[in-house]
């Protein structure tokens, strides 16, 4: 299977996914900064969003479900649960940086072992 | 009025009445009257309403009742055996005792009239029951009863009496303790003497509780009940003979007479228990118990049956006893059965063991006797009784106490085998003799009067083992008058110079004239003075009938003859030593200045009492009163001893009947006797005292063994020092010396055993237990210690264990599914 020469399947959605996925993971593994974690995580949450979304797709899995809206759906959702967590995240960000006068997470350690 | 239903009212109200004085003055004592006042009046009146009530159950009750007059049995006994005595009168009096007293007697009585010849017609009228049942034990009941007979009434009558006469004394004499009292006889550690607040309530407590205990014994229808006050009357005796208790001689006269009084009473228990054992009934008369209507036979209807005609017979219950292992073995006891191993009495015989358990049980309780009417040779306890305050020694001494004793052998006297009272007798010879023989060289005034006292009780149980019943009874109740009166002059006496030793004394009559007076009413009476065959003081009579019974009992067993020449040589002993003390103590000149100057005489509530029992000692013997204690005595005499008894086990011993003794030639005889004994007694003491002819220091010079022997007391002390005091102690040392080496040893080294397996028990608890959970907790530290440092708290570190984590789950599954 050559995925160079097919034409578009799942097989690439997943791929992008997976990209998506590991570059978000690493994004907030790598990134200091409060908001750059934040941003890794949109990336791994979107990341998951395009597998669902090609999961539940009639058109690149024709004739497996039923209905073929419930990836779309489950996206949908995680789009808001994403912005819920967003928001509470970038509350605590702004409490942190309130008594911290820095948004570096390396700087909250306080409940190190 | 009807004695059976107002006799046990009327006695048992008397009776109560003083524990209820003891009731009131124990709650309320110290707070009656000025200083505890009241007290004393409470049971002044408490006691004069029981003689009160006494007095109207003698006269107004018994005597109307039961028709009297039963002289046949005394006087006019020379007419001879078989028609001395009246029908009717003794019908009379069976008729209501038995009758009234719902016996259920008809069949009872007519069955009585078949088997008794016309001899044996008269029946002793008492009257019997039970006030309440504390328990009934199988065929055993044990209860607060009664038995009134004449002897109780006439004993309920002079106890009373003369315990008034002695709370009214008490009243004056004991003034003392109403206030704070320095005892000069104690002296505290630091020099100082003893002072203490008066304790005149108590003393009128124990007083009261002491009569009651007293009417408790002469009321008692069971032998257990009698028991139980006997021990009251210890235990009260011991309360009041150690009053003084913070002298030292005083709290040991209270033991001595305490303990023993109870060597006496361990004999007593010995005879309870074959009486329960073998009758299954501790009661005297015949109670219908149960209310069936048929009348349960006590104690002296078992050993004297009607059938027998009132002769002593070994109940069946002994000799089932004594043939227990014949009927172990299969043998019926029948009536004939048991009939022929009655008979058995040779030797190794069935029936004299069985007669052995009655005369073991009449000993037993003799013995208990013995110790209350402080007999030798248990007699130590009394003259050291002294110690107490006079007006209690005048109660022990007289009215209760040592009363009780002769009480209860003239009570038991049907149980009393002729061997018994032999034994009896002995036992009252010797210790009217020793008595007083130590009473001629006593010095202290008191302890003169105590020897006195245990002579005379002497007397008493010689006349009861001689077969005087009536003489023996006769004799404590007149005793009780001039004995009570002489303790009261000797404390009279006390008070006034405050010294009991005579030889301080001298010439008080001066000073004291009624004390003076009314005491040689006393010494007269307790000697036995009076015109020969005309008229006498109480003294003369009984003294007489003692001296005529025990010349009767000479007459038919000359070999105990020396009961007679005892009785009479303590007779004229008794005349000595009782005006050695009045010319003493009255007569001649002062010995001692600064006592005779403050001596004076006693304030009124001392010596009316005195007068009154004076007249009384003279005039209560009297054979011309229509009431006439001899008279009633008879009437109360145990049926089954108006004939002459002979013994089983002793051969040649008889116990010629009372009335025999008022023959003329033992009467006539006996009465010269005693007049010549006591004339020759009252001569010695003038010649040596009263005249100062001879010096008695001198005399007691010349014969200085005897002298000492006698003022050493025949040395019983310092004897039972030696036999038992001394071993005791040496025992008892040797036991603690045993307890503190072996016991504690054993006891300590237990002690270390334990300690040592407790402190192994301790280290492997705190090294090996704890050390388990400790070294599991640390582990657990430790480990948490470790772990803790992979939480840096850096978050892209967390993102990368996940990430890493997650890759290498899947790693694994993957390689796993393929």
């Amino acid at each position: 299977m050559n995925l160079l020469t097919d034409p578009v399947g799942i097989t690439h959605y997943l791929i992008v996914g997976a990209i998506l996925f590991v570059t978000g993971a690493v994004c907030m593994a790598t990134k200091r900064n409060a908001l750059g974690v934040l941003m890794g995580i949109e990336l791994v949450l979107n990341g998951a969003n395009v597998n669902f979304v090609a999961f539940g797709s009639e058109y690149l899995r024709p004739g497996v479900l039923g209905i073929g809206l419930d990836g779309q759906l489950i996206a949908l959702f995680v789009i808001i649960l994403a912005a819920a967590e967003a928001a509470v995240a970038l509350a605590i960000v702004l409490n942190f940086y309130n008594n911290h006068s820095t948004v570096d997470v390396d700087r909250a350690d306080e409940l190190k072992g | 009025m009807d004695p059976v239903t107002t006799l046990p009212v009327l006695l048992g109200i008397a009776w109560l009445v003083p524990l209820a004085s003891f009731t009131l003055i124990l709650l309320f004592g110290p707070r009656m009257g000025k200083h505890g006042q009241g007290a004393g009046v409470l049971a002044t009146a408490a006691i004069g309403t029981s003689a009160i009530l006494s007095l109207i159950a003698l006269f107004f009750v018994w005597v109307p009742a039961y028709d009297w007059a039963p002289e046949h049995h005394a006087a006019h006994a020379e007419h001879g055996a078989a028609d001395h005595h009246d029908t009717g009168h003794g019908d009379a009096g069976h008729d209501d005792a038995h009758e009234k007293d719902a016996h259920g007697a008809d069949e009872h009585k007519a069955e009585e009239h078949k088997t008794a010849d016309e001899h044996h017609e008269w029946r002793k009228p008492y009257v019997a029951g039970e006030w309440y049942t504390l328990g009934q034990f199988g065929k055993l009941r044990i209860g607060i009863s009664y038995y009134i007979d004449s002897l109780t009434v006439t004993m309920f009558a002079m106890i009373t009496f003369i315990a008034t006469m002695i709370h009214f004394y008490a009243n004056g004499y004991m003034h003392d303790e109403l206030h704070e009292i320095t005892d000069h006889e104690v002296t505290l550690s630091n020099g100082h003497h003893l002072h203490r607040p008066g304790r005149f309530h108590r003393f009128f407590q124990y007083l009261s509780l002491f009569c009651f205990s007293m009417l408790g014994i002469v009321i008692a229808g069971n032998i257990a009940m009698v028991f139980v006050f006997w021990e009251l009357v210890g235990i009260c005796s011991y309360f009041l003979i150690g009053f003084y208790i913070e002298r030292k001689s005083a709290s040991n006269a209270a033991n001595k007479a305490f303990i023993v009084n109870r060597v006496g009473d361990f004999g007593m228990i010995i005879g309870l228990m074959i009486l329960i054992a073998t009758l299954g009934t501790f009661s005297f008369g015949d109670i219908d118990t149960d209310g069936d209507g048929t009348v349960e036979p006590g104690i002296f209807s078992l050993v004297r049956t009607e059938a027998n005609n009132h002769a002593l017979v070994v109940p069946d219950g002994m000799v089932r006893a004594a043939a227990a292992s014949e009927i172990a073995a299969g043998v019926e006891p029948s009536a004939e059965q048991i009939a022929k191993w009655r008979a058995e009495t040779g030797p190794g015989g069935i029936g004299r063991t069985a007669y052995w358990l009655l005369i073991v049980a009449g000993l037993g309780i003799f013995c208990g006797c013995v110790g209350k009417s402080a007999q030798f040779p248990l007699h130590v306890w009394l003259p050291d009784a002294m110690e107490g305050p006079t007006p209690v020694s005048a109660l022990v001494h007289s009215a209760t106490m040592v009363a009780a004793g002769v009480y209860l052998v003239g009570r038991f006297y049907p149980v009393f085998t002729p061997e018994t009272l032999l034994v009896i007798a002995i036992i009252g010879c010797i210790t009217l003799f020793i008595a007083a023989t130590i009473a001629i060289v006593a010095v202290d005034i008191k302890r003169v009067l105590a020897y006195s006292t245990v002579s005379q009780l002497g007397y008493m149980m010689l006349a009861l083992g001689v077969g005087g019943w009536s003489a023996g009874m006769f004799h404590l109740i007149t005793h009780a008058f001039f004995k009570s009166l002489l303790f009261m002059c000797s404390g009279s006496v006390i008070h006034a110079v405050h010294t009991n030793d005579m030889t301080k004394m001298g010439g008080l009559r001066h000073k004291m004239p009624f004390t003076a007076y009314t005491m040689l009413a006393g010494c007269l009476a307790i000697m036995g003075a009076g015109i020969p065959f005309m008229i006498g003081l109480s003294g003369y009579y009984s003294k007489d009938a003692i001296l005529a019974q025990a010349l009767s009992f000479k007459a038919s067993n000359p070999q105990w003859g020396f009961l007679f020449y005892v009785a009479a040589a303590g007779a004229a002993i008794t005349a000595f030593y009782m005006f050695r003390l009045w010319f003493m103590t009255f007569a001649g000149k002062p010995r001692d200045h600064h006592a005779y100057d403050h001596a004076h005489e006693s304030p009124k509530i001392m010596y009316y009492p005195l007068i009154v029992l004076a007249v009384l000692a003279v005039v209560v013997a009297w054979p011309f009163w229509p009431v006439s204690i001899v008279a009633l005595l008879e009437q109360a005499r145990p049926e089954g001893f108006h004939e002459t008894v002979n013994g089983v086990l002793v051969s040649n011993l008889t116990h010629p009947a009372e009335h025999i003794s008022h023959e003329p030639n033992f009467h006539n005889q006996a009465t010269w006797v005693a007049t010549f004994v006591g004339l020759s007694g009252l001569g010695l003491a003038i010649v040596f005292y009263g005249l100062s002819l001879l010096n008695p220091a001198e005399v007691a010079r010349q014969f200085k063994p005897v002298y000492t022997f006698l003022w050493n007391k025949w040395y019983f002390d310092e004897l039972y020092d030696y036999l038992f005091v001394k071993p005791t102690l040496f025992v008892a040392n040797r036991v603690a010396e045993f307890d503190k080496v072996v016991i504690d040893g054993i006891i300590d080294s237990l002690a270390m055993l334990t300690r040592m397996v407790a402190r192994l028990d301790d280290l492997s608890d705190r090294y090996l237990v704890d050390g388990f959970v400790n070294g599991l907790a640390a582990w657990t530290y430790a480990t948490g210690s470790k772990l803790r440092s992979a939480e840096t708290g850096r978050i892209r570190q967390y993102v990368m264990f996940i990430v890493v984590g997650t890759v290498a789950m899947f790693v694994l599954i993957s390689l796993y599914i393929s």
